[in-house]
């Protein structure tokens, strides 16, 4: 919403500047978003008079001039073909900032000779797009401020324009005069009365109005006057003046005085050209298919039920929204019909919506505008048509009627204090709403007409409260919900992600947090990209469903690495994967990709290519960070992303997964363009059990003083056999006894023969009651044995 | 006897390995070595004899075995120099490597939230990322026609042929969670909800996804005052100085009122930003009292309790703290940004600590 100063000051008795201005409205709510000053900029300008010029003796287009200033007597050398003897201009001296050429003026040698200043165009000032030569003046003194002469002689130059931001609830503030009452409530002047213009009904208009009966309650009441014999043609300059100061272009005077209301006074009006209109207007529902050229030339195809005002060939404007091409006014109009309407905010909304039509009156139509202003607003502006363009208007012609938005609230003073924590008296508040427009009896507030966002005792406070002004507003101390030490407040499941986190930066990974939403082709990959995590209104193709898993958006960023020429790396990523469309069909994971080589090539031969035992060592470290018991199974049998043979799923029994490891499949990598192998892990920390006694204590450490012993085994068995089997039958064969076995060496083939391989575990056994013998050593060892030839079908390697 | 001791303490001195030392106890002390065939003989003296032969020879058997110990330990001595002087290392050579991983500055940026709000008594909440069109946007008191809900480039989720709910929606701010812990805790309550949210739109300073923080403290006298002084007590505190002036501006969002958008003094020098000093108002965050209409969608009465809620752009402040250019890059996920705006693992944020030394 932009407006000059003095269009504010015709609704607003005040002597404050535009800084002060700025300031109260952006306290106010009305957000300053930028004001353009041009007094400001040309400040420095001053008058000269030309006393003498000649043709510089170098140039044929340069005249050496000598100009009169306040300064005295000045050389400036001038390209202008009108710069001559006798004229008043306007001067830039030495060290002025000229906006149009983006210069501070100097002292210079032109040609040879000096030149101390400036004679400027309009451009060159930014005043407009002329430039065919200096500016002549035909009045003003030598040494008179130009902005000052602008002042007297042309003000609308220097009107400086605000731009404010409006918030959705404050369609009051649409008009110039909202704005006004804001800061008159504010203290800062006095709101002008708003005097009703007397109309004097000529003749009886034989164009009626009607609503259909269903209709009623979009459009409650319609009102308008037949204008007969008037004169179109361009605005008044001030009516120009203001138009284009705020970006809008003078079109015609019968179309600017729409606009004009729609700013001044938020009252969007619309004119038919009354000679077009055939019969009778009808405001009315759509059937459904109408088709409509409207003022902006394009044609649009009416919904079922969108509000429309039709006459005997059909419809002739979009109700609130936009007026039809066919009916609307030309130079030539003579007869017209001014409409001033209300509309209901929450059809408008939806009918503009499903237009497409963002136009100033559905704008303001969807925010609310005064529905009791609706019958005075035509007499406003067919006063001003009869004042400018002539004519002679009908009676007062109305459909419908006002709607009745009476309603009051309660004011309660200490629930204000309360609510906003500022002292503001009683009366200070009752003040503040009588300002704005509130009619207060007793301690019920009755709401203005037009503030329809005022819908309770909230909004009250609301009010008092911004004119009271929340800069002002002093902090007070939240006091603790428990005195003393604060507690832990992060659930299980924060604290696990946080846990996951640090674990996995601590292991050499980096952390990524790429988009929820991928593309269709990927998503399909991870077994996601069905419809139900589909978006209606994706922003683009890549970015189309709900993301299935981490590890696709994990493979884009390693192939956008890859690119860019970082070949190892350790991405991990702990966020949400998407399995439905429902609101929490949603589940967190921890996902880590291991891509290249453990780290650059080295002079220790340190480094190697990642591989299987990486990604389940950190999946491990990571499970173990979280909580997860130490015993686990290892499974086979994970989705098909993961190499079939090369991954495991970790496993509290065959339904508890709490992860999956392993190398991804090749598939995969080549579909997604990222070059392997890669390793990684994912891990569901939700399905980690939470511990059922949550104790500090951490029982006694066993600690042994009798000498533990080691002893390997190697056992050659079929290749096919699991490491964890042999391991867990050795364990067996004695547990209070063993308290460690380790596969220390693996060797497949060779002289073991086709499909055999050897296994070598290290045996621990801690004695707890005396010190081991031979013999003992002995009897575990052939228990071992036997465990693990019954577990394996293995045998003992000689 | 002397002659003895002189000979073979000159030739301990002048043995040049322990071979050589070996060779020279055996002839001394050995078996048959000189000083024991001696010792041999005292049997044979008399009493008187023996006194003192007897003393002088255990000194000399000390003596010589002395010597042999020295010089043992100094031949050792001079073949480990020897050795250790052809050990020698480039230890300007490179150490092993060992990979720094990183904490992603959303992670890091949410943990210090986290840890001035808990100090002040707040826990955390966290929701569904598709939210229903309720939660979103009806029970924050935004109905169907508010041109606040078109303004919010809002993603919406495809609905199934036949399934004529309104579609549900990608959250498109956080304040949804405020709703679903009121139900499930009523009041008193003080919770942040950190988490991602969405909307369509991306150029420099938007992308279609991002992060934020709302907060929410309802209680029977909670005023606007406790929401300043709540701000101004984070803004220090994250931004790490002793002082900042915050200025409260009157706004309107439909789930508060009276609504403020908050603005922090500061100065941009050079293109860094510092808080607290300086002529510049830097917005960052919108906030207001409660609407009685939310409160009453999360079930509790607005006779009875009041409070405020407040919500701002975690990618924001981290960008604002950190110096960070461009919102983009947060999601591209490139090592070297990583590695740069990137935190350590232990480097975790506490108030004790510190929030980022």
């Amino acid at each position: 919403m932009k407006f000059t100063l003095s269009w504010l000051k015709s609704h607003l008795d005040t002597d404050a500047d535009v800084d002060a201005i700025a300031e109260a409205l952006t306290d106010l709510g009305l957000e300053v978003e930028g004001i353009e000053n041009l007094a400001e900029k040309l400040r420095d300008f001053t008058l000269g008079y030309v006393t003498h010029a000649e043709k510089h003796p170098d140039a044929d287009k340069l005249r050496v001039c000598k100009v009169n200033t306040d300064e005295g007597e000045l050389q400036i050398i001038c390209g202008a073909p009108n710069a001559r003897e006798g004229i008043t201009v306007v001067v830039a001296k030495p060290g002025v900032y000229v906006p149009g050429i983006d210069t501070t003026i100097g002292v210079g040698k032109i040609r040879g000779i000096e030149s101390y200043g400036m004679m400027a165009s309009e451009r060159e000032m930014e005043l407009s797009d002329e430039h065919d030569g200096i500016i002549e003046l035909p009045s003003g003194e030598v040494g008179q401020s130009f902005t000052d002469w602008l002042a007297q002689n042309d003000p609308a130059k220097v009107d400086p324009v605000i731009e404010i931001a409006i918030t959705p609830n404050r369609p009051d503030a649409l008009g110039v005069r909202g704005i006004a009452r804001d800061l008159a409530a504010r203290g800062l002047g006095t709101l002008k009365p708003l005097a009703s213009p007397a109309v004097e009904s000529g003749f009886q208009s034989d164009l009626t109005v009607s609503i259909d009966d269903n209709t009623l309650d979009g459009c409650p009441v319609f009102c308008g006057r037949l204008i007969k014999g008037v004169q179109n043609g361009p605005s008044p300059q001030w009516l120009q003046d203001r138009l284009r100061a705020i970006g809008l272009r003078p079109i015609s005077f019968l179309v600017d005085v729409t606009n004009f209301f729609t700013y001044d006074l938020n009252r969007p009006l619309h004119v038919f050209d009354a000679d077009k209109v055939s019969g009778n207007l009808r405001v009315h529902r759509a059937a459904g298919g109408e088709e409509i050229v409207a003022l902006d030339d394009k044609t649009y195809s009416l919904q079922a039920g969108q509000m429309v005002i039709s006459d005997e060939n059909g419809p002739e404007s979009i109700a609130g929204i936009m007026g039809g091409a066919e009916t609307g006014c030309t130079p030539e109009t003579v007869n017209v019909f001014v409409e001033s309407a209300y509309w209901d905010p929450v059809q408008i909304a939806y009918a503009g919506r499903a237009l497409k039509i963002n136009s100033d009156a559905r704008y303001r139509f969807e925010r609310g505008v005064d529905p009791a202003f609706t019958p005075e607003g035509v007499d406003h502006a067919v006063a001003m048509i009869l004042e400018y363009a002539g004519g002679e208007a009908s009676n007062f012609i109305q459909a419908g009627k006002v709607p009745d938005t009476a309603r009051a609230y309660k004011l309660d003073a200490k629930r204000v204090i309360s609510l906003v924590g500022m002292d503001i008296p009683e009366a200070t508040q009752r003040q503040t709403l009588t300002a704005l427009g509130f009619r207060l009896e007793g301690d019920m507030a009755h709401v203005p007409s037009w503030r329809p966002d005022v819908q309770g005792e909230a909004d009250l406070v609301e009010e008092v409260a911004r004119i009271a002004s929340l800069t002002k507003l002093e902090g007070t101390p939240l006091p603790r919900v428990n005195s003393g030490v604060p507690k832990p407040i992060l659930t299980p499941g924060q604290s696990r992600a946080r846990t996951a986190r640090r674990t996995a930066a601590a292991l050499g990974y980096n952390e990524c947090v790429t988009y929820s939403f991928i593309d269709q082709k990927t998503a399909a990959l991870f077994k996601g990209g069905d419809d139900a995590t589909m978006l209606d209104n994706p922003i683009s193709s890549e970015m189309s469903h709900m993301r299935p898993a981490l590890l696709p958006g994990l493979l884009q960023a390693a192939a956008r690495n890859q690119a860019r020429g970082f070949m190892d790396m350790a991405l991990f990523e702990v966020g949400d994967a998407f399995h439905g469309g429902e609101p929490g069909e949603q589940h967190t994971l921890v996902t880590g990709l291991l891509i290249g080589r453990t780290g650059p090539k080295d002079v220790l031969g340190a480094s190697r290519p990642v591989d299987v035992f990486d990604a389940k060592a950190d999946a491990e470290a990571v499970l173990s960070a979280m909580g997860a018991p130490a015993k686990v199974q290892i499974l086979r049998g994970a989705a098909d992303w993961w190499h079939p043979g090369r991954h495991g799923m970790i496993c509290l029994g065959p339904k508890k997964v709490l992860g999956v490891f392993g190398e991804i499949h090749p598939k995969i990598l080549r579909e997604m363009d990222v070059k392997g192998p890669a390793m990684g892990f994912t891990l569901w920390p939700d399905e980690i059990p939470q511990p059922k006694n949550r104790t500090t204590n951490k029982g006694a450490a066993r600690i042994n003083d009798l000498q533990a012993v080691e002893r390997d085994f190697a056992f050659v068995v079929d290749a096919g056999v699991e490491a964890l089997t042999l391991v867990n039958a050795a364990a067996g064969a004695d547990k209070a006894l063993i308290t460690d076995v380790r596969v220390f060496d693996e060797f497949i083939g060779g002289s073991l023969g086709e499909g055999k391989k050897s296994l070598a575990i290290t045996v621990r056994m801690q004695p707890s009651d005396a010190t081991l013998k031979d013999d003992d050593i002995a009897a575990v060892g052939a228990k071992i044995v036997e465990k693990v030839t019954k577990a394996t079908g293995g045998v003992l390697r000689g | 006897m002397d002659d003895l001791k002189a000979k073979y303490l000159d030739l301990i001195g002048k043995a040049g390995d322990e071979a050589a030392l070996e060779d020279l106890r055996v002839a001394a002390l050995g078996k048959k070595g000189e000083i024991s065939l001696q010792m041999r003989e005292l049997g044979k003296m008399t009493p008187e004899e023996r006194q003192v032969a007897g003393p002088a020879l255990n000194a000399l058997k000390d003596e010589i075995n002395s010597a042999l110990v020295a010089k043992k330990s100094a031949l050792a001595d001079a073949a480990l120099d020897a050795r250790l002087r052809d050990e020698w290392l480039d230890v300007t050579l490179p150490s092993r490597v060992r990979p720094a991983g990183t904490i992603h500055p959303i992670s890091q940026v949410t943990e210090e939230v986290t840890a001035i709000f808990a100090d002040m008594g707040f826990s955390v909440a966290e929701g569904p990322q598709i939210e229903s069109d309720w939660y979103n946007f009806d029970a924050l008191n935004i109905p169907g026609h508010h041109p606040s809900r078109a303004e919010m480039d809002t993603f919406y989720t495809h609905r199934a042929e036949g399934d004529n709910r309104p579609p549900h929606v990608l959250r498109t701010h956080t304040s949804p969670v405020q709703i679903r812990s009121m139900e499930k805790t009523g009041a008193p309550t003080r919770i942040i909800c950190p988490g991602r949210v969405y909307r369509a739109d991306y150029d420099q300073t938007h992308t279609p996804m991002f992060h934020q923080v709302e907060g929410l403290a309802i209680d029977r006298d909670i005023s606007m005052a406790n929401l300043k002084w709540v701000l101004e007590e984070f803004v220090k505190s994250y931004f790490e100085v002793d002082n900042v002036d915050i200025r409260f501006r009157a706004s309107h969002f439909p789930f508060t009122e009276p609504s403020a958008e908050v603005d922090i003094r500061c100065s941009w020098e050079g293109g860094t930003l510092k808080v607290g000093e300086g002529d510049d108002w830097l917005e960052i965050l919108g906030s207001g009292m409660v609407h009685p209409k939310v409160l009453q969608a999360g079930g509790i009465d607005p006779a009875e309790w009041q409070g405020f809620a407040f919500g701002m752009g975690i990618d924001r402040i981290a960008m604002l703290k950190y110096g960070i250019p461009d919102l983009r890059a947060f999601f591209d996920s490139d090592l070297r940004w990583l590695r740069h705006y990137g935190f350590a693992a232990l480097d975790v944020p506490t108030l004790h600590g510190g929030l980022s030394c």
